[in-house]
């Protein structure tokens, strides 16, 4: 493999002004985090030249700040790091359930939530999760930084809002206060190692009494990008999220699909199981509120 | 006459000799062969299902600084005859056209034209500066499609084996055959079951893709490295395809990373010889996992047909089975054995079974371990099930009720030695899993298997060295601890521990001629020439006894690993080790070596009974599998952790075939899944521990009772899986694979019924 440069950015502003020059001189670069998607997109089905960002040493895309609100983890931390914090397992048990799915052991000692994010595939099984959670991509550019809610970072099958002179800096969560809790479920035909047919993650939190008050619901792999599903939220809220409540947010989630049929799946199939993904996580994540 | 019968290392679980270098990274595989100037080859592959190739241009490649060579078909010499000799069967001249393809590009994937280069990324940047000019032509991609007169033709020229006079077909062969009065059966049956089932396309699924490195020296003599079930095949089928004779190559194996089947024939070897001999350099070709699937040997997608019909108490009145095997673009799909082994494991009189060779645009089928079984037994053991159902029967009753034994005429021909499957059904019975409920909501499902076994030639040579350690020299691959088999049956023999004897194979220039690994035939027949090298050293050694004693040899004993007198013998001497006479085997005559080569008859057919229990999630179609049982007659088992590992692995390939794996086609005969993560093997997680119950009852025709155990594991899991979900959904699904996405629609429709 000929003619790849590789470039390995300590700060932010000199990522930027890496990512700015080359934009200027017509030169494609990529970004690389845990590569788990890019290596193997250069070795399959893109050879094309082109210079590789490094992310990983740069001291605000590792930055991990459990303690504080928002939440940060930075684009470049890996999701074995993640799914060996307690802590985060207890605040965000749907988010870390979705970066423990990705992969191998081994693959998740590489492979980054923010990667998963950036490579914008539609079935990214942390996606849906992130969005449940409320996650804000922190964007790094030319201009300065910008907020985008994770839900409109997405823009296509494999596209999203950064320009070439970009970067995702990290991810911002709103701290979980009270009984609030997530949940993720994905659909594969094996037990791991595979890539969703459908997944679907609910946050949502209960007041006293076991009453929703505020919801969250996202699908994956079952449309251009990761949506959010606000009629599947609203089925949710102001319920004590039993059956029917659940069964009419899987409508809502069915309702907002738009699949495709393909070699993992047909269209009534993903939204059949669609639905019954958000039943199953909403029901987990309730359970998981009401044990708080 | 091989009885049950203590042994000192048979039947005992030593470390495999070559699993160090396995675990370690030493061990070298197809793609581990690097040579000084070594250039690399590459192929080009047509995008096309069908197509007439008009014309192939390598000009702009050869342009290419470090591009060295660029060969299509018109470089293969044509009318190669013969057959192969291989375990899938077929002629030189199909062999020939698959490898690469001549006047029309018969699947996607077909080999057009292959360049070598300095690099393989320069290689593979080549390909797309070779001109081929298409005539695209539609494709037929589907067996019944095939089978409809009128249907597109795959070869013009091909006519249905014995019926020529009918004209073009894509029918290439059709086997038949017959005994009693099925039509008399089912009239006299109380309950008759009918069906019909289909099995998708299936690939081997090993992790190794295939791999060779071909020198070819001034003199034209061809060295060929590569991982392959059988180096002397390859020589014969590389020798046909180049019109060479097989004095001229010399083919060396490495180690394999798995075959099952799919490398008993050969795709690379030719290309990158004729490759070397354009360059002078040495060529090494690897193929991509994209490559595997789409042009190296699957087996054959089906559509069966069964009828079968029985009495009230169980027994069966007549049985037909219509089988139709997709062969892909030449003929040669395993549906002969499919018709061989659809009825095996029963006594029947009245019986009908007709098969199909099929042409379709989609790779030539290959050897897939225990071939065209699982397709047709598949039918039939989900058929049974039914039929027990129908009747009220326990499945293995109804089975022991019908079941054959020694003395039974197979439904295929011969009348049965000694054989196990009553056993199987009987251990099934009173096995722990079985006699344990199933859980609530759970399924139960259980089906048996069988395999013919092959002998066919093999030859070993046994050398003692000064030491007294022995050296095992054979020529079979080892495709599942075939090595430490060998040690395992010349230490019994020679009465010696397992851990001084070292078995190699060797090249086919370093020992004498060998079949391929295939047709689970490697520890029965190399097994057999091993004793027998390993009784002609024993031979020589009580020869060199005797002169040592100055008695005659016929007044020795080799008894425990030494020469001792016989009984009556009158004469004061020490027993004489192995390694004694190894010892001194320079003043008593000379080297010590041992040989045979053979022909093996009797291989002994095997036999098992399969049964798992399932969960099927009714709002996803996910099957889990959460507990199988494997029990298997393998004769003897001469390292039982080896046959229980085949017991194991036989049964995670079926359990995959059945719940996940398929070729997914476009429309244009595109494979959409060519690669391991929407072709869905099992992965480990998947996977109950499966359960083994080794049955042994011995084959007369080996010395220590060896059964081949390598394939029959592979064929009840279809049914096992099919009969399972069944019973867990309460209805029937007949198709394979039991995806979730068919299993929730196969739901759906059911609750719509």
């Amino acid at each position: 493999m000929e003619a790849y440069a590789y470039a390995r950015p300590t700060t932010l502003d000199e990522a930027v002004s890496l990512l700015a020059a080359h934009a200027n001189e017509g030169r494609r670069t990529q970004l690389l985090a845990g590569g788990t998607d890019v290596l193997v997109q250069m070795r399959s089905v893109d050879r094309e030249p082109r210079t590789l960002v490094d992310v990983k040493h740069i001291a605000d895309t590792n930055r991990l700040d459990i303690d504080s609100d928002p939440v940060f983890i930075g684009s470049a931390i890996p999701s074995a790091i993640l799914n060996e914090n307690e802590e985060l397992k207890s605040l965000f048990p749907g988010l870390i359930e979705a970066a423990d799915l990705i992969g191998s052991t081994q693959i998740q000692g590489r492979a980054t939530i923010g990667g998963n994010l950036c490579n914008s595939s539609p079935a990214g099984d942390t996606i849906p999760a992130i969005i449940a959670a409320g996650g804000v991509c922190v964007i790094a550019g030319s201009g300065g930084t910008r907020r985008v809610a994770c839900e409109d970072f997405l823009t296509g099958v494999g596209t999203n809002v950064l320009e070439a002179d970009e970067l995702l800096v990290g991810l911002e969560f709103p701290r979980p206060k009270g009984r609030t809790a997530d949940g993720y479920l994905r659909f594969i035909p094996r037990t791991e190692m595979d890539i969703a047919v459908a997944g679907a993650g609910v946050a949502l939190s209960l007041d006293d009494g076991g009453t929703c008050t505020a919801a969250r619901v996202a699908i994956g792999a079952v449309a251009p990008t990761a949506l959010l599903v606000p009629a599947a939220a609203d089925a949710l809220i102001g319920t004590k999220v039993d059956d029917e409540a659940l069964a009419a947010a899987g409508a809502a989630c069915t309702a907002a699909a738009s699949p495709i049929s393909d070699k993992r799946g047909t269209i009534e199939y993903r939204n059949k199981v669609v639905a019954v993904l958000c039943r199953r996580a909403g029901a987990n994540a309730r359970d998981r509120a009401l044990a708080r | 006459m091989a009885e049950a019968r203590d042994y000192r290392a048979i039947g005992t679980r030593p470390v495999r000799p070559d699993g160090v270098d396995k675990v370690t990274g030493r061990a070298n595989f197809g793609a581990d062969m690097n040579l000084p100037n070594m250039i690399h080859g590459k192929v080009l592959r047509s995008p096309h299902a069908h197509a007439r190739i008009k014309r192939v241009d390598g000009s702009r490649a050869l342009e290419m600084p470090g591009v060295y060579a660029v060969i299509s078909g018109a470089d293969f010499p044509s009318g190669a005859e013969g057959e192969i000799s291989g375990e899938g069967g077929g002629t030189v001249s199909d062999l020939a056209m698959n490898i690469m393809a001549r006047d029309k590009a018969l699947y996607h994937g077909h080999a057009v034209a292959a360049v070598a280069a300095k690099t393989a990324f320069l290689a593979e940047t080549a390909l797309e500066l070779i001109d081929v000019e298409y005539e695209v032509l539609p494709p037929v991609l589907d067996v019944d499609v095939a089978m409809e007169p009128g249907a597109t033709l795959v070869n013009e020229n091909q006519r249905t084996r014995g019926n020529e006079s009918a004209g073009p077909s894509n029918i290439a062969a059709v086997t038949k055959f017959e005994r009693g009065d099925p039509e008399a059966g089912f009239a006299a049956a109380d309950v008759v079951v009918e069906r019909d089932y289909r099995v998708p396309t299936a690939h081997q699924g090993y992790i190794e893709p295939h791999a060779c490195t071909a020198s070819l020296d001034e003199q034209g003599r061809a060295t060929v490295w590569c991982c392959t079930q059988g180096h002397f095949d390859v020589r014969s089928m590389t020798a046909g395809v180049l019109g060479k004779s097989v004095g001229e190559i010399k083919v060396i194996p490495s180690e394999i990373g798995g075959g099952f089947g799919g490398k008993t024939v050969i795709y690379l070897e030719p290309l990158a010889v004729k490759l070397s001999e354009l360059t002078g350099r040495p060529v090494k070709m690897v193929m991509s996992r994209e490559e595997v699937f789409r042009a190296t040997g699957p087996t054959s997608a089906s559509h069966c047909k069964i009828k079968v019909g029985a009495k009230r108490d169980g027994t069966i009145t007549a049985a037909t089975a219509w089988l139709a095997y997709e062969a892909g673009a030449y003929p040669g799909a395993p549906v002969g054995p499919g018709c061989m082994s659809v009825f095996a494991p029963y006594d029947l009189e009245n019986f009908r079974i007709e098969g199909f060779d099929v042409l379709v645009n989609k790779p030539k089928a290959a050897a897939y371990r225990a071939p065209g079984a699982p397709q047709s037994m598949h039918a039939m053991e989900s058929a049974m099930d039914e039929l027990a159902r129908g009747i009220g029967m326990d499945p293995i009753d109804l089975r022991l009720e019908n079941c054959a034994d020694e003395g039974t005429q197979a439904p295929y021909g011969p009348v049965y030695p000694p054989i196990g499957i009553r056993k199987c059904l009987e251990a099934a019975k009173v096995h722990t899993n079985y006699t344990t409920p199933k859980a609530e909501g759970t399924g139960r499902g259980i089906a048996a298997g069988f395999w013919f076994n092959i002998g066919m030639q093999s030859s070993a040579e046994v050398r003692l060295s000064e030491d007294g350690t022995v050296t095992v020299m054979e020529g079979s691959p080892d495709i599942g601890g075939s090595r430490a088999s060998m040690c395992l049956m010349a230490a019994e023999t020679l009465g010696v521990p397992y851990d001084v004897v070292r078995a190699h194979v060797g090249d086919t220039e370093s020992t004498g001629f060998c079949n391929v690994t295939g047709g689970s035939r490697t520890t029965f027949a190399t097994g057999l020439a091993v004793v027998q090298a390993c009784e002609d050293i024993i031979a020589e050694c009580k020869q060199r006894a005797a002169a040592t004693w100055d008695v005659d040899a016929d007044q020795v004993d080799w008894t425990e690993g030494e020469a001792i007198p016989k009984p009556g013998v009158n004469i004061d001497v020490q027993p004489l080790s192995l390694a004694d006479i190894a010892g001194s085997m320079g003043r008593t005559g000379g080297p010590i070596l041992g040989r045979a080569s053979l022909n093996a008859q009797g291989a002994g057919a095997g036999f098992s009974v399969n049964f798992a229990d399932v969960n099927v999630d009714q709002e996803t179609g996910k099957v889990d599998i959460l507990s199988f049982t494997a029990i298997q007659d393998a004769g003897t088992a001469i390292h039982p952790s080896y046959v229980e590992g085949q017991m194991q692995g036989g049964a995670v390939q079926g359990l995959g075939w059945a719940l996940n794996e398929e070729y997914i086609y476009d429309d244009n005969g595109v494979m959409e899944n060519a690669g391991f993560l929407d072709y869905r093997v099992p992965v480990a997680s998947d996977m109950p521990m499966i359960d083994t119950q080794i049955i042994e009852v011995p084959n007369p025709s080996h010395p220590y009772g060896v059964r081949g155990v390598g394939e029959t594991p592979i064929v009840a899991p279809l049914a096992v899986t099919s009969n399972a979900v069944s019973d867990a959904l309460g209805f029937r699904i007949s198709d394979l694979p039991l995806s979730p996405p068919r299993v929730l629609a196969a739901i759906d429709a059911h609750e719509e019924d």
